[in-house]
């Protein structure tokens, strides 16, 4: 017999739920749906989707070319629907590089100099390394939703009235 | 008496190895005691006794039980067998209690806890597992992937019970980290998971950036995975853990957080039922679709149930010391509040 595993995307998702049965309230739970998430987002929006303490997911509706980032701390980007390029490069001016404290990616003006260190072409289900001190910009093919393992900083975007059950 | 939070957190640390009887004549197995606890089975049930009561189970959800506990080195916080039995993780020390977190049992003060030195109680259970283990009983597989540990007994499985998880340092995939999984090492795809793509991430790295880029296919991974509610670690950002796993069934334990934790359903679905940490009390169901993000509290017990084998994105937090903050009430029990 055939068996079908079931992804979801921002145009086809079910969503579940939480259902109280004691003395409780649904908002505890924090429960959100990320393609519900990504579907309601401005493209390269960085939605705080799961939070524990200063670690953040942040999920990321991507589409066309995203600005360039940089972080003085790894990064991974989990690709959730689509398909899109990742481009590294090593900054020439070692300035760019958040100062050690700074948590979370930095948004840059442009492009940066430097030497390019390669790039990385995703489909769903990959899982890309963001490696501390790279500057990165992603290049959705199509529609896409990432989701990012980063820590919480400048361009994340906490809303949780509007993405949560309550 | 019930013992009180203040009396078990001045428990003396029972250090003394475990003891196991010559086999039984006519069932085969062993009896192991350690502490005050005894553990005997027969050939459909587990017998736990300690000086305020007995408590009876399945062989299986037995062995299922502590094939987990053992495999995540008791993990985080509290992993209740059931509504009765279970280990608190105090990393380093290891509390074992009959009715300690069940209403009924504090109320008749029935419920009783003692504290191993964890490698101790570690040795003790690994053996349990190796000789109560049938041949043909895979305790981390689901149970239409397996044989029944029911009967007397009848050789083992130590290569099933031996089972390691696979821990990445910092990525999956680069040099000397945890390797991506592959027919070539041992994992092929699981029989639930064949319609998963098997196509790898292009990874190019310019000429003196050879192992600085990575990526790998987490649903190729995961597809692969030959044990179920058993999570891996994949990637590590700082303190921040990505630990993924592959659920079909039942979740064999209701694992009971000592901090907060975060489930992202990658595919299919799982319900969980929730229940108060201390009482067991009845709190919540949570169904969670493909796609889907929940926060479990710090103050929770929970117990997942996967109707298809499915994949979930298991998130914790490492750094040292959170259990205490979590307990001392320095940390809420739930990360954001709107």
């Amino acid at each position: 017999m055939s068996v079908t595993t079931v992804f979801g995307s921002i145009d086809s998702f079910k969503k579940g739920g939480v259902e109280i049965t004691g003395n409780e309230d649904a908002r505890d739970y924090l429960f959100s749906n990320m393609f519900e998430v990504a579907g309601n987002a401005a493209p390269w929006e960085r939605t705080v989707i799961a939070k524990n303490l200063e670690n953040t997911i942040e999920c990321i509706r991507a589409e066309g070319d995203s600005p360039w980032y940089i972080c003085n701390h790894d990064e991974t980007a989990l690709l959730m629907q689509g398909s899109m390029e990742v481009r590294f490069i090593q900054p020439a001016d070692s300035g760019l590089a958040p100062p050690e404290e700074k948590q979370g990616s930095v948004k840059l003006a442009g492009q940066p100099e430097g030497r390019a260190m390669g790039h990385v072409n995703a489909t769903r289900g990959h899982l890309v390394l963001l490696p501390a001190g790279a500057a990165y910009q992603f290049r959705a093919q199509e529609l896409s939703v990432i989701l990012l393992q980063t820590i919480q900083g400048d361009e994340s975007v906490e809303n949780w009235a509007e993405i949560c059950q309550h | 008496m019930a013992a009180t939070a203040e009396q078990i957190n001045e428990l003396p640390v029972l250090t003394g190895a475990h003891r196991e009887s010559e086999p039984h004549p006519t069932n085969g197995y062993k009896r192991f005691e350690i502490g005050s606890f005894t553990f005997t089975r027969d050939e459909y049930f587990t017998r736990i006794q300690c000086p305020t009561s007995t408590h009876v189970m399945d062989v299986e959800n037995f062995l299922r039980s502590l094939m987990r506990d053992v495999a995540w080195g008791f993990f985080y916080g509290w992993v209740n067998f059931d509504e009765v039995f279970g280990t608190v993780n105090n990393y380093g020390t290891v509390d074992v209690f009959m009715g300690a977190y069940n209403q009924g049992y504090k109320d008749s003060g029935t419920d009783f806890t003692e504290r191993f030195e964890a490698g101790v109680l570690l040795a003790c259970f690994r053996s349990l597992l190796s000789d109560w283990t049938n041949a043909g009983f895979d305790p981390f597989a689901a149970p239409l992937e397996t044989g029944s540990a029911r009967g007397p007994k009848n050789g083992n499985n130590d290569e099933a019970v031996n089972f390691q998880r696979e821990l990445a340092e910092r990525f999956v995939g680069l040099p000397g980290d945890s390797p991506i999984r592959s027919d070539e090492n041992g994992r092929p795809v699981n029989r639930q998971f064949a319609d998963v793509d098997q196509s790898e991430p292009e990874v190019h790295a310019e000429p003196g950036f050879e192992g600085q880029l990575a990526g790998f296919n987490l649903f190729r991974y995961l597809s692969r995975s030959p044990v179920t509610w058993n999570p891996s670690i994949v990637s590590v950002v700082r303190s921040s853990a990505y630990c993924p796993t592959s659920e079909e069934h039942i979740l064999p334990v209701d694992h009971g957080n000592d901090r907060v934790e975060w489930f992202i359903q990658m595919s299919d679905e799982i319900t969980w039922k929730v229940a108060d940490k201390n009482t067991a009390a009845p709190m919540s169901v949570v169904t969670m679709k493909a796609g889907d993000v929940a926060c479990m509290p710090a103050d929770i017990r929970h117990r997942g149930f996967s109707p298809k084998r499915s994949m979930l994105l298991v998130w914790e937090n490492l750094t040292p010391g959170l259990e205490k903050r979590y307990a001392d009430g320095e940390l809420p029990p739930v990360p954001a509040t709107f």
